[in-house]
């Protein structure tokens, strides 16, 4: 056994395949079994329980695998193809363990990791409702064998190299990813894509089966923000080491990767509005069902084109036949899901029907069909090279442009919503509420504008012609007038409720704010959500007022930007046994005092690799106000002198503010509520059939009983 | 009343999108920034950071000798994508079938408000016509039930 480590990898991985293939005949057999009632010479609830453990122990089996992986890096195996590609032995020793994830084959080990931990954790869960775990488990099971046969048959992350002996050194690590951030970006951005698959296969289950009531909704509601969670931190995570690492002064490009990942987050916010409606009126099941399917199906479609090389990205993945395996997945999961919608969707009728257009669910409707749209542009940008070559045999290019010009204003349509959607009752709103609640908001969206056309944010103005930036500007003043519109609308709601929380408490105005929240965690969670969003939008206004600079700096030059004086220093040369580099040292005083000295870095990379590969360490001071972001762009070769380039940025620091908001939000949102006498509260009376509101208290608890309480 | 209206309408909207048209200045940067760089670091021309770009520099200078001929957009674009092939252009403009890129979105966007309108028309519909006349409860279990629905509705709970 010359590579026993790298054999244990590839036994657990076949392992962990057949597992699955168990846990998914056996979960899938035992409940057609229990389903039409039928014997069995072993009882199928016994049958069940093994394909349940099997789940669990395919979790187990895939960690060694993992282990194996993660071990290999550590102690230098380049007899394994894939550590030799993504490491060298001068890796930091952080940077080895995100080798795990900077590769194809490695990723895909990540995967089928992280699917079966989520499958791990549902099926110790199982009793919370074991037959719908059952189903969910058995439908996990299956997505599992999937990825198994990925990482056995096509991409192996233990393969070794040709000849089978061990070159002495690897060729390292992409340096693009030697950064912190992308030592957590990539699991972040793959737990939620993976996460998915849960609320997928609760609601494929729940069809499945028939599942009577909403209670499926109320189970992958937590797993559902989670994922959510993750995949926001991912995309977040990946803005800022664009930002940070690419030096092109932007955080997002509208490339098809950024735009994979994107795609079901957008889905995946219409589904965690539209559950609302079917929690509270059981409206819009159809809808919901096919928006996690379709959610689900987008992670695959985003790992499809990130792999398969269908359409140009800079940062996909090599092109390989993979793509073929993901599209055959895709059409068998969209079989799937269409065979069982079609039939179970009697199983699927309203139980209610819209009582008025000025309504909270009329408000979620045009909010998911923004979001759909949304999600729609972004794919049909992202599609429509390959569509464009097969029509008209040439690609195109669906730049930043086309999105900016077709996004954006969708985007500021999904923000006026954000705004107007709390602010609409259940069922039907009456006049007088329109105008109690959105007074405030409309007066300080009017304020706002006309603060800002005081200070000079004016798109028509001779500057934004110049720029040629009138329409950004305009949409950049519409998108903050609106923003603090919305905030003044969240915070109006706080305060409303804190007023009537103080008037039977006593309590003062922050106690009743805390006791308010605690007391509806998931509505004050999600508007504190709704408030880091906004100030994303904030953030992302700022980019019409992007400004940059370009300067040959020697010692003692100096330029002024935006109230920056930047004086530089010196610039050298180093190098290292991973990299050379070239930097410069820039003073920065604003109002005559030197605030920070900054070191812009340009790096080539050639330890192990044949070629050299430049990097870009981009220097930033950060304020509220806005990023002074400086780039060492490399030297002028007639006369040594370093070229660098200086952007202003404002209002980025509101992005990655607005994400620490959402986290905060949704953590709020996923603590149990603060429960109360009145929660206990049964009312007893006749309830006639045909009453809208007596058949949802009949058929099922009411929310103030139930664990997740009302929802908003 | 409604054509003055529309009238004025529509001469702040001409009014609007002329703005900025005739800068020499202007027409550079929003030109840049429609075309790309071509030499595969996917970026918008004007903002090609790398030093000594061989294309970059190139289709600026081409760019600018365009415009110092006094070449409409359409030329410039034209002569781009003849030089530089048709991913020179940042957004499909070349007309014919470049223009579903951009009628496919507001398509769908429009096709789904009209589909939501329909969907809350028939709902509403439904709904005048499903809900029944409300019996005579016992005023204590009318009481239970808004106490019930005031809990359920308000704020704190």
């Amino acid at each position: 056994m010359s590579h026993p480590m790298p054999l244990f990898g590839s036994a657990t991985l076949l392992l962990a395949l057949g597992l699955s293939i168990y846990a998914f005949l056996a979960g899938g057999f035992s409940l057609w079994a229990i389903a039409g009632g039928r014997a069995l010479a072993v009882a199928p609830e016994r049958i069940r329980e093994t394909s349940r453990r099997a789940g669990i122990a395919s979790f187990i089996a895939v960690s060694c695998s993992a282990f194996a992986l993660v071990w290999a890096a550590y102690t230098n195996d380049f007899s394994v193809d894939y550590i030799l590609h993504h490491t060298s032995r001068d890796l930091a020793w952080y940077y080895k363990f995100s080798a795990l994830w900077s590769g194809q084959e490695g990723s895909l080990l990540l995967w089928a990791w992280l699917l079966t931990g989520y499958g791990f954790v549902l099926r110790l869960r199982h009793k919370t409702d074991v037959t719908l775990h059952a189903y969910a488990s058995t439908i996990l099971a299956g997505i599992q064998i999937f990825f198994f046969l990925l990482v056995v048959f096509v991409a192996q992350p233990f393969a070794i190299v040709p000849g089978g002996v061990a070159p002495v050194d690897g060729f390292g690590l992409n340096p693009l990813l030697q950064y912190a951030e992308m030592v957590i970006h990539p699991p972040m951005l793959y737990l939620g894509y993976v996460g998915f698959s849960v609320p997928f296969a609760f609601a494929l289950g729940a069809l499945m089966m028939r599942y009577p009531g909403e209670k499926w909704i109320a189970i992958t509601r937590r797993w559902t923000m989670v994922t959510w969670l993750f995949l926001t931190c991912g995309i977040l995570l990946g803005m800022h080491w664009a930002y940070a690492v690419l030096g092109w002064g932007g955080y997002w490009g509208w490339d098809p990767v950024e735009n994979a990942s994107l795609m079901p987050w957008l889905t995946g916010t219409a589904f965690l509005h539209s559950v609302m409606m079917q929690e509270k009126r059981g409206m819009m099941k159809t809808w919901n069902v096919w928006l996690i399917f379709v959610t689900f199906m987008l992670t695959i479609l985003g790992t499809l084109l990130t792999r398969s090389g269908l359409v140009s990205s800079v940062h996909a993945f090599a092109q390989s036949s993979i793509g073929n395996w993901f599209i055959a997945f895709l059409v068998l999961t969209a079989a799937v899901c269409i065979f069982t919608f079609l039939y179970n969707r009697d199983h699927l009728r309203a139980e209610n029907h819209l009582e008025s257009l000025v309504s909270r669910e009329s408000s979620f409707l045009f909010n998911n069909l923004v979001l759909l749209a949304a999600c729609f542009t972004v794919l049909w940008g992202t599609l429509f090279p390959v569509l464009s070559e097969y029509v008209q045999g040439s690609k195109v290019t669906m730049g930043a442009p086309f999105y900016n010009r077709v996004a954006v204003p969708i985007g500021i349509f999904l923000l006026f919503l954000t705004g107007v959607g709390p602010l609409l009752a259940w069922r039907s709103t009456s006049l007088r509420a329109i105008r109690r609640n959105f007074v405030l908001p409309s007066i300080s969206i009017i304020l706002t504008t006309v603060v800002l056309l005081i200070a000079g944010v004016r798109p028509w103005s001779s500057a934004s012609q110049a720029d040629g930036a009138v329409t950004s500007n305009l949409y950049a003043l519409v998108c903050i007038a609106l923003s603090v519109g919305v905030i003044t609308a969240i915070i109006t709601e706080f305060l409303r409720g804190a007023n009537v929380v103080r008037t039977q408490t006593g309590k003062n105005l922050l106690e009743s704010t805390i006791l308010l929240t605690r007391r509806n965690t998931r509505r004050y969670g999600g508007y504190l959500v709704h408030f880091g969003i906004v100030l994303m939008f904030i953030g992302l206004a700022g980019a019409a007022f992007n400004q940059s600079k370009e300067a040959e700096m020697s010692f003692g030059d100096s330029i002024n930007l935006d109230g920056y004086k930047i004086v530089c220093q010196s610039y050298s040369q180093d190098s290292n046994p991973n990299y050379d580099s070239e930097f410069a040292l820039l003073d920065v005083f604003h109002n005559g005092k030197k605030i920070v000295r900054l070191a812009p870095e340009r790096r080539v990379y050639f330890v192990n690799t044949d070629h050299a590969q430049p990097a870009t360490i981009v220097a930033i001071h950060s304020t509220l106000e806005n990023d002074l972001y400086v780039v060492f762009e490399g030297t002028n070769p007639d006369n040594d002198k370093p070229i660098i380039k200086f952007f202003i940025n404002p209002l980025v620091n509101w992005i990655w503010m607005g994400l620490v908001v959402v986290v905060f939000g949704t953590f709020i949102a996923l603590v149990p509520k603060l429960k109360t006498s009145s929660q206990r509260l049964e009312v007893a009376f006749p309830v006639p059939s045909g009453l809208p509101l007596g058949g949802n208290l009949q058929r099922t608890p009411s929310p103030l009983n139930s664990p997740e309480g009302p929802h908003v | 009343m409604y054509k003055r209206s529309m009238q004025l309408l529509l001469v702040v909207f001409v009014a609007f999108t002329m703005l900025g048209a005739t800068s020499p200045s202007a027409r550079f940067q929003r030109l840049g920034h429609d075309l790309m760089c071509t030499c595969g670091c996917s970026e918008i021309l004007l903002e090609c950071n790398h030093v000594g770009c061989p294309n970059s520099t190139a289709e600026i200078a081409d760019l600018r000798a365009q415009l110092n001929a006094g070449a409409s957009d359409a030329a410039i674009f034209k002569f781009f994508v003849s030089k530089y092939g048709p991913t020179v252009l940042a957004e499909p403009v070349r007309g014919g079938f470049d223009d579903v890129a951009w009628i496919g979105p507001f398509a769908f966007l429009l096709l789904g408000i009209v589909l939501v309108l329909f969907l809350l028309r028939v709902w509403q519909k439904r709904h005048a016509r499903l809900a029944p006349a409300l019996p005579n409860l016992p005023p204590q279990t009318v009481d239970a039930l808004r106490e019930r629905i005031r809990k359920e509705t308000n704020y704190g709970e």
